[in-house]
């Protein structure tokens, strides 16, 4: 079996895993990241959105060996100790979910959007979001709470993360 | 769900890949090259595929990027749809290439999903492969024997299924650039945001100097209406010398309609959730008109 190197949350870890494992498997069965939740079985919802080398992947549509020798953020790995990324706070304080499954991917696909535009627009985010599925349809209130994290990140100018300059080269198996 | 098992094969360059993809296909396995996987991976999932071994050219340093080559743009098949979207030499010189790009699925799949891999995935529902075929773009191929050129009127064979031979990977794709007085269009209709398309057009409009107005010369093709791209020649045909003036002007007929009014000849749509193939065929003369006019105005 494949032996791959991830870091996930600042964590590396070093796992032997079967080729068909996908991500979303890893970082749940095996390294018990249950924040990242799965949605559906077609790439489609985002739910398990997550940030891969930097920038937002759909981690249901990635395998494990994909992601050899590659940084991995999830929505477990955003806050610093018991303080919340701002985007947390503002889904928060914006009421920004229902059943909240769709929160983590909503989140982590909102602060990529912003690492393009620190200041978008209500249509911004919309399009921003479009591989985001909200199934209770709390889509106003979310669009609401991704403009008031981006209004807190700007203000705090102080990004939680910053985008690789190139991808880490895995080696050949 | 999880796919069914395979042999996974990561090589170092090209020339591995080449070599282990013809030599997987020789001793008979059915062995799907991997490069972004946002395609293939919910094929496996949904265990509507079941190969026996995936050779990974998705970390590969080549072949991606984009580079201006005088009279064509070459694109890398590796180069993921979001850095295709970025670059400023497709967004000025094949802007087609760019405005389609950036409809295809949401930014978490751009990020991953690559050019040459929609392409090779060759699925009629896909936006690129009607935007390489309005475009005659030419797909370079290589295999552990050298390379050969593929005019993209001969690479979609049929469904899922392009004119690669055993062994053969897709490297990039020559687009070629069509110059001044060119205007250019993808609609898209769908459903939800982020859907394949029910049915979509390029289309690239050239009027005659002078400001007239008149057609001199357009390139349509119809995204998932038949089993691959399907060229509209027969709209292409009408619209030369058809007149953008303002529609039912002096009572004269919308020629462009009329023209567009033939797309769906010579197609084969599918039925799906979305729709059958007469309501395709209404969506594709709708949409090429749209598309037509936005081209050209």
């Amino acid at each position: 079996m494949p032996r791959i190197t991830v870091s996930v949350d600042g964590v590396t870890y070093e796992e032997e895993v079967e080729p068909r494992l996908l991500l979303v498997h890893l970082l749940r069965d095996r390294l018990g990241k249950t924040g990242t939740p799965i949605g559906c079985d077609t790439g489609n919802c985002g739910a398990c959105t997550v940030t891969l080398d930097g920038r937002s992947a759909k981690s249901c549509s990635v395998l494990a060996v994909q992601a050899d020798g590659s940084e991995v953020v999830t929505i477990e790995g955003l806050a610093r100790g018991q303080e919340w990324h701002p985007m947390q706070e503002a889904f928060h304080a914006e009421h920004a979910l229902q059943c909240g499954y769709c929160t983590p991917g909503m989140i982590m696909a909102a602060i990529d959007l912003l690492k393009d535009d620190p200041d978008p627009s209500e249509e911004a985010v919309r399009r921003g979001l479009e591989g985001n599925l909200c199934r209770c349809t709390g889509y106003s209130n979310i669009v609401r709470a991704v403009q008031r994290g981006a209004r807190e990140m700007a203000r705090q100018e102080a990004p939680r993360e910053t985008r690789p300059e190139t991808r880490q080269e895995a080696p050949a198996s | 769900m999880i796919s069914a098992p395979f042999d996974y094969i990561r090589p170092a360059s090209l020339e591995e890949a080449c070599r282990a993809l013809g030599d997987a296909e020789e001793a008979g396995d059915d062995v799907k090259v991997l490069a972004g996987g946002q395609s293939l991976l919910p094929l496996l999932r949904l265990r509507l595929a079941y190969p026996s071994a995936l050779v990974d050219i998705g970390r590969l340093p080549e072949p991606r990027g984009v580079e201006d080559r005088g009279d064509h743009v070459f694109v890398g098949a590796l180069t993921t749809h979001d850095e295709v979207m970025r670059s400023s030499v497709v967004r000025e010189l094949i802007p087609l290439v760019a405005l389609a790009t950036a409809t295809v699925a949401d930014p978490a799949v751009r990020h991953r999903g690559t050019f040459g891999g929609s392409l090779a995935h060759a699925d009629p529902a896909g936006d690129l492969p009607a935007v390489a075929l309005a475009l005659d773009c030419v797909f370079v191929v290589r295999s552990v024997d050298g390379e050969r050129e593929i005019p993209a009127s001969e690479f979609f064979v049929d469904y899922l299924e392009p004119a690669l031979e055993p062994g053969e990977i897709l490297v990039g794709v020559r687009v070629p650039k069509l110059g001044p007085g060119w205007g250019f269009h993808y609609e898209k209709f769908h459903r939800t945001a982020q859907s394949w398309a029910t049915v979509g057009v390029a289309a690239a409009v050239r009027l005659g100097e002078g400001g007239g107005g008149t057609v001199e010369e357009a390139r349509i093709a119809l995204t998932n209406m038949g089993p691959t791209p399907v060229r509209a020649h027969a709209v292409e045909a009408a619209l030369r010398g058809a007149d953008f003036a303002p529609s039912g002007s002096n009572g004269a007929p919308d020629r462009i309609r009329e023209a567009c009014d033939r797309a769906d000849e010579g197609s084969v749509p599918p039925t799906d959730l979305h729709g059958g193939p007469e309501y395709r065929r209404h969506l594709a003369r709708v949409l090429t008109y749209r598309a037509v006019r936005a081209a050209g105005g």
